[in-house]
């Protein structure tokens, strides 16, 4: 075409030998994919020390050191007046269990002929837990035929105690403790010798409510749980229909102008908002103004459902929008309307990505811990909240709270507990999200 | 087949089933489709043909309102069906589409068995009473795009996955099925191979005994093979109209000539 010469030509390239840019080429494309695998195995180690850490510290919350001895129930003690009136029983206080308690330890330790270098019964009974007494006494209360006989009954030890077996108290750390002391520690050993004591599956990690300061070896995740898993009802309900709702709005119905731009970019931007900026809303209008009760999972469902209403319609749209517009124009073509073409065609075919994102936005509402926060459900709860719906409204735990409460107290005992915590909320969001990947599977269609 | 073949050029009636006067179709500031004037017969074929962006598309999505569901887009002038105005205020679009079917440029049967793609436009519009009839349309309308005895012993198996024709022709099935009086087809083979585009035409043909339909096609040779009339359509004005054969031999405009003839589009 043209006259103008070319300046020079190039040497002819061996396709065998590579030159000097093929081979700076191909260095560049190594050193990337070292990067890249690089990258990749540090995250892998991560995950492998923060797993074996959690592991390790918090296994051993599933395992608890029981006692099994006999007791006899002394009727002169627990039931004075005879009647088998519960209103007469119920005066009895825990102390006069524990009298029955401290008997039968020195009896059973007597009678499997464990020297007990000059221990009192008082402080025999001290490697049983402090809360031994209160769950003898509703055994008691429950079943009052039982006064007069002799039961066997088993019973927490002392977290002490518990910790000895478990490896983190030592005799030479009993020696500057004030709770308990190496003779005591001797005891318990030679009682799990002669089988008066054993280490078993403690479902009560999970069934029981939170326990106090001084009683770790009792405390369990049961209020925690029941109060997560009741926001996360209220989630679901609430922030899925309206998510989903106001997506196919915004999505497939409402007209393209500056209003539904700002709404677009204001909803972006919700997402983005730091979890304990809910928290303070939530505090000001559903506490303070609203005036529903502190501590309730009504309140922290409602702010979690204002945390994941954005990421569930962030999600809905973009599924949505990846339903092909051929899809539209089909049904349309027919003579479909817009809204039967939107729920008998689009909304089927966005589901699987509808329900991930749900699902996802779910798990990281069941993991926020700074809002629920700010409207008390940090407190300690003893009460198992009640069936919904009353029950929304009852004071309740949640499972990240009760790990971020359990890392606050001085027994190292609550270590083992808050990492066993950590593991079964970690448990719950691998199936949620499992549930998720399961689902996406099955409802995924092709067209 | 003699690729140039013109088809028989039996119009049966003059009787003009849409009548379009002065469209103007604007896409925001650009003016689409300028002052276009025609009358669509009944039982015949009539051809859209035309360059690339010449407005052929943009008329034929007028013809049902398809348009409307393009943001911007503004549609005057008139057009009816019947000697009613389509874009009269009182006009729901969805029962116009259910008069006016279309099969698009893709075949996109919906995810969904063979049968309910089918069976669809019938459900929604109440057409039948039970399901002894719904199965009949859905065997007619097969039938009539020639599509029954490749499905017959699967309709419960899913229309995607059918090949392309086939799915294009489930396509024609499902537009057919609402009793449509015209069928607008959006350049229906451009999407398959020849065999499967033979099939179509020759359906089209056979189609022409019940419906208007108006085609939009890229191919000459199709619009010569398949149409009783051609429109040619040039920078969004509606150059030449008239019967197929008279377009393709004696063209009046100097435009249409250079497109056929291959010195423009």
């Amino acid at each position: 075409m043209t006259d103008a010469s070319i300046p020079h030509t190039p040497a002819r390239v061996s396709l065998i030998a590579p030159d000097e840019r093929t081979r700076k080429r191909n260095a560049a494309e190594r050193r990337f994919r070292a990067y890249g695998l690089a990258a990749v195995g540090v995250g892998l180690l991560a995950l492998v020390v923060l797993m074996a850490s959690i592991l390790g510290n918090g296994l051993s919350a599933f395992r608890q050191t029981y006692v099994t001895i006999e007791a006899t129930l002394d009727p002169a003690i627990l039931d004075p007046k005879g009647q088998r009136n519960p209103d007469d029983l119920a005066k009895v206080s825990t102390i006069g269990y524990g009298r029955q308690i401290d008997a039968a330890v020195s009896a059973a330790v007597a009678r499997a002929g464990i020297p007990t270098d000059g221990l009192t019964d008082k402080q025999m009974s001290g490697i049983l837990s402090k809360e031994a007494p209160a769950q003898l006494r509703n055994k008691v209360l429950a079943d009052p035929s039982l006064i007069g006989q002799t039961v066997p009954l088993r019973m927490l030890a002392n977290g002490r105690v518990d910790g000895f077996f478990k490896g983190r108290v030592s005799l030479a750390s009993a020696e500057l403790d004030s709770n308990t002391s190496p003779e005591q520690l001797e005891l318990a050993g030679a009682m799990r010798a002669a089988g008066l004591m054993e280490v078993g599956f403690n479902l009560g990690f999970i069934t029981w409510p939170d326990a106090s300061e001084l009683r770790p070896e009792a405390a369990g995740l049961g209020v925690a749980m029941l109060g997560s898993a009741y926001m996360m009802i209220i989630v679901l309900v609430l922030a899925l229909p309206l998510g989903v709702a106001a997506s196919i709005y915004l999505q497939e119905f409402a007209p393209r102008n500056r209003w539904t731009d700002l709404i677009e970019v204001n909803i972006a931007n919700l997402a983005a908002v730091p979890s304990i900026v809910y928290g303070i809303l939530g505090l000001a209008i559903f506490i303070n103004f609203a005036g529903l009760p502190q501590s309730a999972p009504v309140v922290g469902g409602l702010i979690l459902t204002l945390m994941t209403l954005p990421t569930i319609i962030i999600a809905t749209r973009a599924s949505l929008d990846a339903v092909p517009p051929s899809i539209r124009d089909a049904a349309l073509g027919v003579g479909a309307s817009k809204m039967q073409s939107v729920f008998h065609h689009v909304l089927p075919l966005a589901l699987p990505g509808i329900m991930t994102g749900t699902i996802i936005g779910m798990a990281r509402a069941l993991g926020e811990t700074a809002p629920l926060l700010l409207i008390g459900m940090v407190a300690f709860v003893r009460d198992y909240p009640a069936a919904p719906p009353e029950g929304f409204f009852d004071p309740a735990s949640a499972l990240p709270v009760q790990v971020y409460q359990w890392t606050q107290r001085a027994d190292p005992a609550f270590v083992e507990r808050a990492s066993g915590a950590i593991i079964v909320l970690l448990v719950v969001l691998m199936l949620m999200n499992t549930a998720a990947i399961i689902l996406r599977r099955r409802f995924e269609r092709r067209w | 087949m003699n690729d140039m073949r013109i088809s028989e050029r039996t119009v049966d009636t003059t009787k003009a089933k849409i009548a379009a006067r002065k469209v103007q179709v604007h896409y925001g500031a650009n003016h689409a489709l300028k002052d276009v004037d025609v009358d669509i017969l009944d039982k015949t074929v009539t051809a859209f043909i035309g360059p690339s962006g010449c407005g052929k598309s943009t008329f034929l999505r007028c013809l049902n309102r398809m348009n409307d569901t393009i943001p911007g887009c503004k549609v005057t002038g008139k057009i009816t069906l019947d000697a009613e105005d389509i874009y009269d205020p009182k006009v729901d679009p969805v029962q116009l589409r259910a008069k006016v079917g279309m099969v698009f440029q893709k075949p996109n049967p919906f995810p969904k068995s063979i049968y309910d793609n089918v069976a669809y436009g019938p459900k929604i519009h109440g057409l039948t009473r039970n399901k002894a009839e719904l199965d009949e349309v859905v065997e007619t309308s097969l039938r009539r795009a020639a599509l029954w005895g490749e499905v017959k012993d699967r309709l419960s198996s899913p229309g995607t996955g059918l090949s392309g024709g086939q799915q294009q022709r489930l396509c024609i099935a499902r537009a057919i099925a609402t009793s449509p009086e015209v069928l607008l087809m959006d350049e229906p083979c451009s999407a398959l191979d020849p065999i499967a585009t033979a099939q179509v035409e020759e359906l089209i043909d056979e189609l022409r005994s019940q419906f208007s339909v108006v085609i939009v096609t890229h191919s000459m040779q199709q619009a010569a093979r398949v149409s009783q009339k051609t429109a040619f359509f040039h920078l969004g004005y509606l150059v030449e109209y008239g019967e197929t054969g008279h377009i393709f031999t004696n063209p009046s405009d100097p435009r249409t000539e250079s497109y056929i003839s291959g010195r423009i589009g």
